[in-house]
């Protein structure tokens, strides 16, 4: 038995979590911060190993009753989420070094609980077993849960509950589906599996097939989040601290799309083709519907979770058009994402502490009295509006381009979410950062970026341009899993020069 | 002529029975002979000796190599896996809640029990009794022959034995109802009412007996199934005698519309005995729920499971909706428990039987009220201890804070919570799972998506409590009392057993899984 690295690199934030729980105040974020640190290089042997082809994959009995197994493994798709998470966390982290919430809720208790849910979600990301998957799909609301009420705004109680009660009302209707899962396979093979591997070969018949689906689908939507399920984001996102927010739309919310093209198109390839046309609608009114909401936002922290739907309804749109561009743009787009999103949150942050307001009426002219910050935030938004030069512009345009393969009406209408995108973004830097310097900035912004606050920013720049001039570095190891998908679902890509160009 | 033959009785394999029936009538004797400074002593010793040596003779006689199972003293007592497993199950619940009945730190000295519950509430003799410090220890023989009626109850292979059982198991927890030290005439009103509705409850069971008694000729559950397959009378005699017989278990189960006693015994009566109740009987009347629907009515499983179903839809929804209403804990967790009765009630409708490595019913309903009886067990000792001047505080609006008042207890309740609301990584979510997979495997998935429905609800029930833990501010006057290891104990077991069953399912399930098939 070789040594079981990705269960290591799940447990070291939990053992961190739980050291977190000792009376350590003096040191405690310092713990976290080695904790965090020692999981992202894990992170990276693991990376290494992968790629050097060793066998990653464990697997042992876990609840013999249910078929339920204990085993993790790691594809492309996985491989790229985990290495999100265990970058994301210590930049989080770093950036939140200052939080203190309310009463007891302090900075020990936020990094314990960060690191939590860190554990639980790389967990999320390396299951291969569908009620393994489940539980720490469900166990990472409890962490997050805690996250937003205890940390932020004054009406952080109402939005963690809201948050909890959507993610558990399509929770719920999963594990329906889960159940059905359970059912079928111990009706059809006589012995009770969850292993993905077992229950992709499954022939559960149309109709069956399109139930289960459909549980699944739910939850997936509710999570990533697409309109009209989308109300709890931009609630969560303004009432917890931008942190918090990062964790959740940056890694969190990448489980629905990650489940979408792992469970949904892994699992129910016809049931999956059959509920296309419905998704690609949705992801078009989530693209649309998300940036006209952005546009009309008054407030930093709630247009940034809009922008964030307008994104993820990309992401859907790249996996239901069911080409190999589509589907390696969308993961590609799950990871840039992640950064963007960290990078915007994060700087929006340090605007905040300092002027104590989320309203983009609040602010004017910053860039004259902090333009390094200035700096930061432009480059997280052109990031976010998908400029070339910028990772997002590659994953979004493979997603348009396998779109149009199939579907160019569709692609049209998409389009014009990055045209809504560039008006996004572009108004609100000019409503907060330029023009003259209000009475109110200049007595808030005493200071630029402090240094931490540029070790922050830095490193997730320095990520989204390195990805936006390399982007081969994350596609070659996503377009494997793309091919695979397309294989499950029995799909091939259409003949057309474009799709090739995308790559 | 013919001659007599002697009755036989396996004393081995009834040994954890009698010990516990033994021990009851050793409490009264102790009440009788021992000086009153040491009876209390006394009893914890004696209940605590009685069921630890009880469980041992119950694994002893389990291992026996033959005889272990079969039907044992005449026929009355069906000794097989689900007994067992109910007895063991009985034994260690009934050992934690009679744990909280004796503790005494958290009432300067007292007990949570009435001085002298025969003395008018605020008379005289009731101060008298309080000065000199006296104290109900009768409570412990009380309990103990509860149990001893419950372990029967739960094993009865014919309905007369059962249904001496039900009283043999009702009668003291009628009478421990009405004992409690503070809030005496809430109890007392409770005890009256819990009395009048079991005693009714009873009475329909009986008569559903002697109907079906009528209409099979025999009081064996074997031979009713027998008689099932091949009638002699009509089937009126069967099916209402069927149905009386099931209002009188869902009563003691606590389903729609039977409930009506659960929110108000629950809320008068002293909360030690609440929690003995909460878990133990409803353990022992879903057992015999169980196993005279599927033993007994097994073949007319077409005709009740309609039934049942629809019971079991009124008893989720009325138990999730009404708990979300409640300002008392102790009366929402009697909604809740309510609800969990709804909840099992979908496995028993299901009705899948046994595979083996398979989850089916009984393994299911089992693994859920085991989850359920240490999250319940702790739940109700919890709820000693949040206290002001006055005594426990049962308004939810004095828990608000309770996380920053002692955030150790406050977690633990959160984690309680969880695990009655079935999030993952806690016991609650895989018995929540088990049984609704085993209502799926019956046919019944049009039950399980509406049970799913209603665990949403119940979710915000439980969310609402450790919102208001966490993120509300302290209320005032209100503080964790010092429990000594009584409390404790139950409270830490309870804790563990909830988050140890949610990550490691896998040998319990096992274990009740295999040995569920009944002997018929």
């Amino acid at each position: 038995m070789t040594f079981p690295w990705l269960t290591f690199l799940g447990l070291v934030p939990l053992v961190g979590a739980g050291v977190l729980c000792l009376p350590i105040k003096q040191i405690a974020r310092g713990v976290g911060m080695v904790f965090a640190l020692l999981t992202a290089v894990i992170g990276i042997g693991v990376t290494v190993l992968y790629l050097g082809g060793a066998p990653l994959a464990e697997r042992a009995p876990w609840i013999p009753a249910f078929g339920a197994w204990w085993a993790v493994g790691l594809d492309g798709m996985a491989l790229v989420m985990v290495l999100l998470t265990v970058a994301l966390v210590p930049v989080v982290l770093l950036a939140e070094w200052k939080v203190q919430g309310v009463g007891r809720w302090s900075s020990q208790v936020f990094f314990a609980l960060v690191l939590a849910l860190e554990s639980l979600s790389l967990f999320v990301f390396m299951a291969e077993d569908v009620l393994l998957f489940y539980l720490f799909f469900e166990a990472t609301l409890i962490p997050m849960y805690f996250l937003i009420g205890g940390f932020g705004g004054p009406r952080r109680a109402y939005a963690a509950v809201k948050f909890l009660l959507f993610s558990l009302a399509g929770g719920l209707i999963m594990m329906a589906s889960v159940i059905g899962l359970y059912v079928w396979s111990v009706r059809l093979t006589g012995t009770p599996t969850y292993l993905l591997s077992e229950l992709a070969e499954l022939d559960l018949g149309t109709n069956i097939g399109r139930w289960l689906m459909v549980g699944f689908l739910l939850a997936f939507i509710v999570k990533a989040p697409m309109v009209p399920v989308h109300t709890w984001l931009p609630t969560a996102t303004e009432q917890s601290t931008p942190g918090t927010s990062v964790l959740l739309v940056g890694i969190l919310d990448k489980i629905g799309t990650f489940g979408m093209i792992r469970f949904c198109l892994g699992l129910f390839p016809e049931a999956s083709q059959w509920v296309a046309p419905v998704m690609v609608v949705l992801a078009l009114v989530s693209i649309i519907y998300g940036a006209v909401a952005a546009i009309g936002s008054t407030n930093l922290l709630r247009l940034v979770a809009y922008t964030s739907i307008s994104h993820f309804g990309f992401m859907v749109l790249g996996i239901y058009t069911f080409t190999s561009a589509g589907i390696s743009g969308s993961i590609f787009y799950m990871l840039n994402h992640g950064f963007s999103t960290a990078a915007l949150f994060l700087v929006i942050g340090f605007l905040i502490t300092r002027r104590g307001s989320a309203l983009v009426t609040a602010y004017g002219g910053v860039q004259k009295v902090a333009p390094v910050l200035t700096g930061f935030f432009l480059m997280a938004g052109l990031s976010g509006l998908a400029l070339p030069g910028m990772s997002s512009f590659v994953s979004e345009f493979m997603v348009l381009a396998g779109t149009w393969s199939r579907q160019p009406g569709v692609a049209a209408v998409a389009t014009l979410g990055t045209v809504l995108a560039a008006v996004y973004i572009l108004l609100m830097f000019q409503r907060t950062m330029t023009g003259p310097v209000t009475e109110a900035t200049a007595t808030h912004f005493t200071t630029d970026a402090t240094a931490r606050e540029k070790w922050v920013a830095a490193p997730l720049i320095a990520v989204i341009l390195l990805l936006g001039f390399l982007p081969n570095l994350a596609l070659g190891v996503i377009e494997p899993t793309a091919q695979q998908t397309m294989t499950q679902v029995g799909v091939a890509d259409p003949v057309a020069p474009l799709g090739e160009e995308a790559k | 002529m013919n001659t007599l033959t002697p009755p036989t009785f396996e004393w081995l394999q009834l040994a954890p029975v009698l010990v516990v029936l033994l021990a009851a009538c050793a409490g009264i004797l102790i009440e009788a002979l021992v000086p009153r400074g040491w009876r209390f002593l006394a009893q914890i010793v004696l209940f605590e000796v009685a069921v630890a040596a009880a469980f041992v003779l119950l694994v002893l006689s389990w291992r026996l190599p033959a005889d272990s199972v079969g039907l044992m003293a005449m026929g009355s007592i069906s000794l097989d896996g689900p007994t067992y497993l109910m007895w063991g199950s009985l034994l260690v619940f009934g050992l934690l809640s009679l744990l909280v009945f004796s503790e005494r730190d958290l009432n300067n000295g007292a007990t949570a029990f009435a001085a002298s519950a025969a003395s008018v509430p605020g008379s005289p003799a009731e101060a008298e009794a309080i000065a000199a410090h006296h104290e109900h220890s009768e409570v412990f023989p009380l309990a103990m022959f509860s149990l001893a009626g419950m372990m029967v109850f739960v094993a009865a292979n014919d309905l007369l034995t059962a249904f001496v059982a039900l009283e043999v198991m009702s009668l003291p927890l009628y009478l421990l109802s009405g004992m409690a030290r503070k809030r005496r005439l809430l109890s007392q009103e409770a005890a009256l009412k819990y009395f009048l509705l079991g005693a009714l409850s009873s009475a329909f069971f009986l008569f559903g007996v002697a109907l079906v008694y009528g209409f099979s000729g025999s009081f064996q559950l074997s031979a009713i199934n027998d008689a099932i397959l091949d009638p002699v009378y009509g089937s009126g005699l069967l099916y209402t005698g069927m149905a009386l017989m099931a209002i009188g278990l869902l009563f003691k189960i606590g389903a729609v519309p039977f409930h009506n006693w659960v929110p108000d015994v629950y809320v008068g009566a002293p909360t030690p005995v609440t929690g003995f109740m909460a878990i133990c009987t409803k353990l022992a009347a879903v057992g015999a729920t169980v196993r005279v629907f599927y033993v007994a009515f097994g073949a007319e499983r077409w005709s009740w499971q309609p039934l049942l179903a629809t019971v079991a839809v009124i008893t989720m929804a009325l138990g999730v909706v009404v708990a979300l209403t409640q300002t008392d804990i102790k009366r929402l967790l009697a909604y809740s428990s309510i609800s969990h009765a709804g909840f099992i009630l979908v496995a028993i409708v299901g009705a899948t039987v046994a595979t083996s490595g398979q989850v089916n019913s009984f393994g299911s309903i089992l693994f859920y009220l085991i989850a359920y009886g240490f999250a319940t067990v702790a739940a109700f000792a919890i709820i000693t201890m949040v206290r002001d001047p006055a005594g426990e505080v049962h308004a939810i609006s004095g828990w608000a804070g309770l996380g920053r008042k002692n955030p150790l207890l406050a977690g633990i309740f959160a984690v309680l919570m969880l695990s009655f609301a079935g999030i993952p990584l806690t016991g609650g979510f895989i018995g929540k799972w088990a049984v609704f997979s085993a209502a799926w495997r019956g046919g019944y998935s049009w039950l399980v998506l509406a049970a799913v429905a209603f665990s949403l609800v119940a979710a915000y029930v439980y969310l609402r409590v450790i919102v208001l833990m966490f993120f509300a501010e302290p209320a005032v006057g209100v503080s964790i009392g010092r429990a000594s290891g009584m409390t404790w104990v139950p409270i830490g077991l309870g804790a563990l057993a909830s988050a140890y069953l949610g990550l490691f399912p896998g040998p319990l399930l096992d274990l009740v899984t295999s040995a569920s098939t009944f002997l018929r």
